[in-house]
């Protein structure tokens, strides 16, 4: 059913880079002139034959794409009622979505003659993805990450140094993924010449979360035809995991203008919002700026950020993608929650029942599609995006159930 | 009205401009009002009070921990002003511009926060993630409650930015010596005086700069160049040693900014003695 009211996605985020009140490019204006390099240099790119045919090589025979669809048979029964399906960006090259991005993105480096990457990391995926892509084409790669995520995301750690990186634990702040942005902004403005900063998630100042997005777009794209084949129409309903909002945008933003698709963006509950110790700025921050965009941020009476608490190290994040937090207010996409208690139920079901780990960040998606499944009832489709794969987490599972694997 | 205090100080025939930074609050909010009148003691001719924020992402470690610390003394924006009304009470002359990131003042509501800064006592206010670009939302509440809003200008700020930048800008221009963060290394006299001299082409605004000035010799390099010299990190470092015995730190403070004064108020060598 077309909706005349609703606007057309495709032209967001408008020249400024913002998407209604939120995105800009809040930063010092040493980046400014960088920021609008980028800008026009991607503007050229997204459409030279030359470059897509290039990222879609890299996708088809580098990553593995198009991911499949499956069909989460026994979940499916067990929650009695619609269907779920599972696309799965597990099954990605290094285990990930965010390998679609940091393909993407190194390209653009790499055609502007940049020799060194940067990332920041929060559950690692990102850092392995940059640190996977540098190895391949060459690049010296320096990855960020709070020394809490260090210590809790050992093995991606190991892999990243094995892949040739640097890996740099971040101490400042809350030692999480928020400073390791920070120190991430910190070197880019020193190294600005020789060096790209690749985001991992949509947030950032533009053009940033408008081409991490284009990136991982390829996600919804794929669904849209796989859906039409194995459903033979578009599901009622999407849900994904919202850290910084990557995989969900990715998986959202070709459908949008479906308004007959539903759309859910599961945030850290951590131990449940009413707690105050979570991650789910959308659900319970208010719009600030935070890394140089506007958007929901978690922070004190004094606009100060406040640390955040998820079981998942990729959703310990105060802040979300601009994106998001416009398709929040204008109603398109419903934000939820899931907690850390519902993400380890979630996480046990899928491995038990299907044979697939998921990754704690993907295990909240799945936490609400339970929810969400005999709501809709029988023959309702639901596509959840199982974005990782949960091996890197296998520590801090077994840490809960207080087992030592060392 | 009279010139404000920021003209007085960048009128022409005064002494060249030294501008002290600290961070508000660091080692605690009760030190900040003495550190000031130190300051001006040392011959600070405008103050720089840095608002602590969470995430300060354009400053070094230095100025990161000074906020942590700050922050962890119970130091809020309230604080500041308080802190600023106080100074004001033994001090009326010397500017002092206030120097933080967005959020905070947002989370305040930028007319709120002017109005409470301009009753304080505040001159000016230089918002570091807020580029020209997204200015338009805040430059009036600022400009209504009468304060310079002070603008950012760096190596990388092309001709047109520059003029762009100067036409929203008043008090002064914050030219940032270096691509770097706060309190980096290496500043290069001869490449910032190549900057100053395209800036100057363009506006008349006075220049001070910042980031990378760590000594006497430099501040006495730059200041041969600038109409200002700011001084941060340099600074703030002393207050990190030191913040275990925070008396010491008035006369520590006024005393390196003295070597600064005193080398920046030296006669200018003649052509033939440069180093």
């Amino acid at each position: 059913m077309a909706d005349d009211t609703s606007p057309d996605y495709g032209n967001f985020p408008d020249a400024r880079g913002h998407f209604g009140p939120y995105g800009g490019r809040f930063v010092a204006e040493t980046l400014m002139e960088p920021l609008r390099q980028l800008e026009e240099a991607y503007a050229r790119l997204k459409n030279d034959p030359a470059f897509l045919a290039e990222l879609d090589r890299d996708y088809t025979h580098y990553v593995g794409r198009p991911s499949p669809l499956y069909e989460a048979e026994r979940l499916t029964k067990a929650w009695g009622g619609a269907t779920i399906w599972l696309k799965r960006e597990d099954l990605n090259h290094t285990g990930a979505h965010k390998i679609n991005n940091t393909i993407g993105q190194a390209l653009l480096a790499k055609h502007l003659g940049k020799t060194r990457i940067i990332a920041e990391t929060g559950a690692g995926q990102h850092g392995v993805a940059s640190a996977t892509i540098a190895a391949r084409l060459g690049l010296k790669c320096v990855v960020y990450m709070g020394m809490d995520d260090v210590q809790r995301q050992s093995p991606n750690v190991y892999r990243m140094k094995l892949l040739g990186a640097t890996v740099v634990p971040v101490t400042s702040g809350t030692r999480t993924l928020k400073d390791a942005l920070n120190e991430a902004l910190r070197d880019w403005v020193t190294n600005v010449d020789d060096t790209f900063y690749v985001i991992g998630t949509v947030a950032g100042p533009h053009p940033y979360p408008m081409l991490v997005r284009d990136f991982n777009s390829i996600v919804g794209r794929e669904l849209l035809t796989q859906t039409r084949e194995r459903i033979g129409r578009l599901p009622d309903a999407l849900v994904a995991c919202v850290g910084g909002g990557s995989n969900a945008i990715g998986m959202f933003h070709p459908l949008l203008p479906h308004p007959e698709v539903a759309m859910y963006g599961v945030e850290a509950g951590g131990k449940g919002v009413a707690t105050g110790e979570h991650a789910a700025p959308l659900s319970a921050g208010k719009p600030g700026v935070l890394h140089g965009n506007r958007t929901y941020v978690m922070a004190d009476d004094d606009g100060q950020i406040i640390g955040t608490h998820s079981i998942s190290a990729g959703l310990d994040y105060p802040g979300v993608g601009p994106e998001h937090a416009w398709l929040k207010d204008i109603g398109r996409v419903n934000y939820v929650d899931a907690t850390d208690d519902e993400c380890m139920e979630a996480f046990y079901e899928c491995t038990r029942r299907e044979g697939i780990i998921p990754a704690l960040e993907s295990a909240h998606a799945i936490a609400y599609a339970k929810k969400l499944a005999p709501k809709l009832g029988a023959g309702k489709h639901i596509v959840v995006n199982l974005s990782g794969r949960g091996d890197k987490d296998i520590f801090t599972i077994a840490q809960r159930e207080g087992i030592s694997l060392t | 009205m009279s010139a404000s205090r920021l003209a007085r100080v960048f009128a022409a025939g005064q002494r060249k401009a030294l501008i002290p930074f600290i961070t508000g609050g660091d080692p605690s909010p009760l030190h900040t009002v003495a550190l000031m009148h130190a300051l001006v003691g040392g011959g600070a001719d405008v103050i720089e009070l840095g608002m602590p924020f969470s995430d300060p992402m354009a400053d070094g470690p230095t100025i990161q921990l000074a906020c942590e610390r700050a922050l962890a003394a119970g130091t809020t924006i309230s604080r500041i002003l308080e802190i600023v009304a106080d100074f004001r009470r033994g001090n009326g002359l010397t500017p002092v511009v206030l120097m933080g990131y967005l959020n905070p003042i947002e989370h305040r509501g930028a007319e709120t926060f002017a109005t409470q800064a301009k009753a304080a006592g505040v001159d000016g206010v230089l918002i570091v993630d807020l580029a020209i670009e997204e200015a338009p939302e805040f430059a009036p509440a600022f400009k209504r409650a009468g304060l310079d809003l002070i603008f950012l200008i760096a190596p990388t700020s092309t001709p047109q930015r520059i003029a762009a930048i100067a036409a929203e800008a008043s008090g002064y221009l914050y030219y940032v010596s270096l691509k770097g963060v706060t309190g980096s290394a290496a500043l290069d006299v001869d490449s910032v005086a190549t900057k100053l001299a395209e800036i100057r082409a363009i506006t008349t605004l006075p220049i001070a700069v910042g980031f990378g000035i760590r000594d006497a010799t430099t501040a006495a390099a730059v200041g041969r160049i600038a109409d200002g010299v700011v001084v941060g990190s340099a600074l703030v470092s002393e207050v990190e040693k030191h913040a275990g015995t925070p008396e010491v730190l008035p006369a520590l403070l006024r005393d390196k900014l003295k070597a600064m004064r005193t080398a920046l108020d030296a006669p200018i060598p003649s052509p033939g003695s440069q180093s």
